[in-house]
């Protein structure tokens, strides 16, 4: 299944980083998406997109991950090239990926 | 002292729609109403324009605004407090006084300035700008060494709550600042009000966190979350605005107005908690350090959800300052292709256009919108898109140059494959930012009465 079959996520920007959250529509999915959406898994998902370094965030007290992706806007929205200067839409690209 | 106050926030951006915040001033039974309206780039475009007029470089959409809200305002006792001076606050009070007293109403405004660290601008015998201050220009020039070309338009510091709360003392009902971080324009009424210390930072950054999630506005209400499949939003199209009910130890319930559209619920919450987060451990303020990883939620009832236990530790002894440069010209043009073979056929264009311009572009960016242009991959998806945008992007040091973009572009039409249409061009001024970090000392605030 796709990720976007038992999560939601927002992208975030500041400057060149993106940040994309995970959240489980079921609390219960939270150790499923720990043990599967590993910073490996994601940095080879959207290897495309972020050229940096990925952290990943867990905060267990609302159930979500956070990955925080460095160089994944192309020089960030104010002189990127890129149509979607902020990255907005990256969120669903995160959900695309499957697990 | 209080045990409670209501703060609402009617816009989380310099373009945010009016009408929610009229809601909410009208029946919110807000104590407060923040209306948070600057970005990184927002405040040195604000620069650029009180640079052609000395009484311009506020909000653009201050006047719109104020005219609609300041009658409710006074009405009902609300105190509001924005950061629609950008640029230049005082202008901005001073636009406020004049509105009044167009509409009969008398009211205090206080304008907080101090963020700005332009003045410090010089230009050099080759026409370049740069600042005077030369511990700031050190550490601009070795972070950041590609500016030492580029001239520059602004500097802002991200001041904290000291400022706002200088102003909160006085009957001011207004207060307009320029650059303070955003989630300080609603920490300062809870210290305000319920006289926490300055240097309690388990309180400032439960209050921070209660500031991040009202910042957006409608992020939090439904906007910018609502999925038809996953997560079904009603009444789009009356979207509320939030609200906090903040108590004295910090915990807070964010809710909308009885009867908007929209939806506030633990998943809008947490979307939005995290928006924008780079370390949940330390969300660095200039009041504080927020850790997020210690927040509780509760969903207490439909439209309400508890937040409390969220703590901090000491505040940075640095204050980001943000840096706007002149960064050239963005041209782009775009064109459509539609039916049997259209992504062949924008691909052709695609490609003859790169050999027309590559020689001169080097950073020529292509994208096939449709297919692969939002995301910069396809993820393999195998689709045969019925209609296809092409679209170029580059970045030139001229308009002239970066118009060339958009024209070869609208030339497809003679000199290009069949069918082509919709074709459109744009030149953008770019205005670049950078992040530099300024000892705190050397921002000072300052309150103005009008």
């Amino acid at each position: 299944m796709k990720l976007y079959d038992i999560a939601h996520s927002r992208a975030g920007d500041k400057g060149n980083t993106s940040t994309l959250s995970l959240i489980p529509y079921d609390v219960k999915d939270y150790e499923l998406l720990c043990k599967e959406v590993t910073v490996e898994r994601v940095k080879e998902h959207l290897k495309n997109i972020v050229s940096g370094e990925i952290v990943r965030y867990e905060l267990p007290n609302i159930s979500s991950l956070l990955f925080v992706c460095q160089d994944a806007l192309l020089t960030g929205v104010t002189t990127s090239l890129a149509v979607d200067t902020h990255g907005k839409a990256l969120s669903y690209a995160l959900l695309e990926m499957e697990i | 002292m209080k045990n409670k106050i209501r703060i609402g926030c009617g816009a989380g951006f310099s373009g945010d729609r009016l009408e929610p915040a009229l809601v909410l001033a009208e029946q919110g039974n807000l104590d407060y109403l923040v209306l948070e309206c600057l970005a990184e780039r927002t405040i040195a475009l604000a620069q650029k324009r009180k640079l052609a007029d000395p009484t311009k470089g506020y909000d653009p959409f201050l006047e719109r605004r104020i005219e609609g809200l300041l009658p409710i305002l006074v009405k009902n006792n609300v105190r509001l407090i924005t950061n629609m001076g950008a640029t230049n606050p005082v202008a901005g009070a001073e636009k406020i006084v004049e509105i009044a007293s167009k509409q009969g109403i008398s009211v205090k405004v206080a304008a907080v300035i101090g963020d700005e660290l332009s003045d410090k601008l010089v230009e050099m015998s080759n026409g370049i700008s740069k600042f005077n201050n030369e511990d700031f220009a050190i550490t601009l020039i070795s972070n950041h060494s590609s500016l030492s070309t580029s001239p520059l338009i602004s500097a802002n510091a991200y001041m904290g709550v000291e400022g706002i709360l200088e102003a909160l003392q006085s009957d001011a009902q207004i207060i307009i600042t320029g650059r303070i971080a955003d989630p300080s324009l609603f920490l300062a009424p809870m210290i305000h009000e319920f006289g926490w210390a300055t240097d309690d930072y388990n309180l400032l950054g439960q209050g921070t966190i209660v500031g991040h999630l009202l910042e957006c506005a409608g992020q939090i209400t439904g906007g910018y979350f609502a999925d038809p499949i996953t997560k079904p939003v009603t009444n789009m199209d009356t979207l509320g605005h939030p609200f906090a009910d903040v108590f004295a130890d910090g915990s807070a319930i964010i809710s909308k107005v009885a009867g908007t559209g929209g939806v506030v619920n633990l998943a809008t919450v947490k979307e939005q908690l995290l928006y924008e987060v780079i370390n949940p451990y330390a969300y660095l303020t200039p009041d504080v350090s927020a850790n997020f990883t210690t927040v509780q939620l509760e969903e207490i009832a439909d439209n309400q959800v508890k937040v409390w236990a969220g703590t901090g530790q000491e505040k940075p002894s640095t204050l980001k300052v943000s840096v706007g440069y002149q960064a050239g010209f963005l041209g782009e043009g775009e064109i459509s292709y539609a039916g049997e073979n259209a992504l062949a056929r924008a691909q052709l264009a695609g490609d003859t256009l790169e050999k027309r311009l590559k020689a001169d572009f080097t950073d020529l960016r292509t994208d096939y919108v449709g297919l692969s242009a939002i995301h910069r991959t396809d993820f393999n998806h195998q689709i045969e898109p019925y209609e296809v945008r092409l679209r170029l992007a580059a970045n030139a040091e001229t308009a002239q140059k970066a118009a060339i973009i958009g024209e070869e572009v609208e030339a497809l039409y003679t000199n290009g494959p069949a069918g082509g249409g919709g074709a459109r061009k744009y030149v953008t001024e770019l205005v670049g930012i950078v992040s530099v970090l300024i000892d705190r000392k050397k921002v000072k605030p300052e309150v103005i009465l009008f």
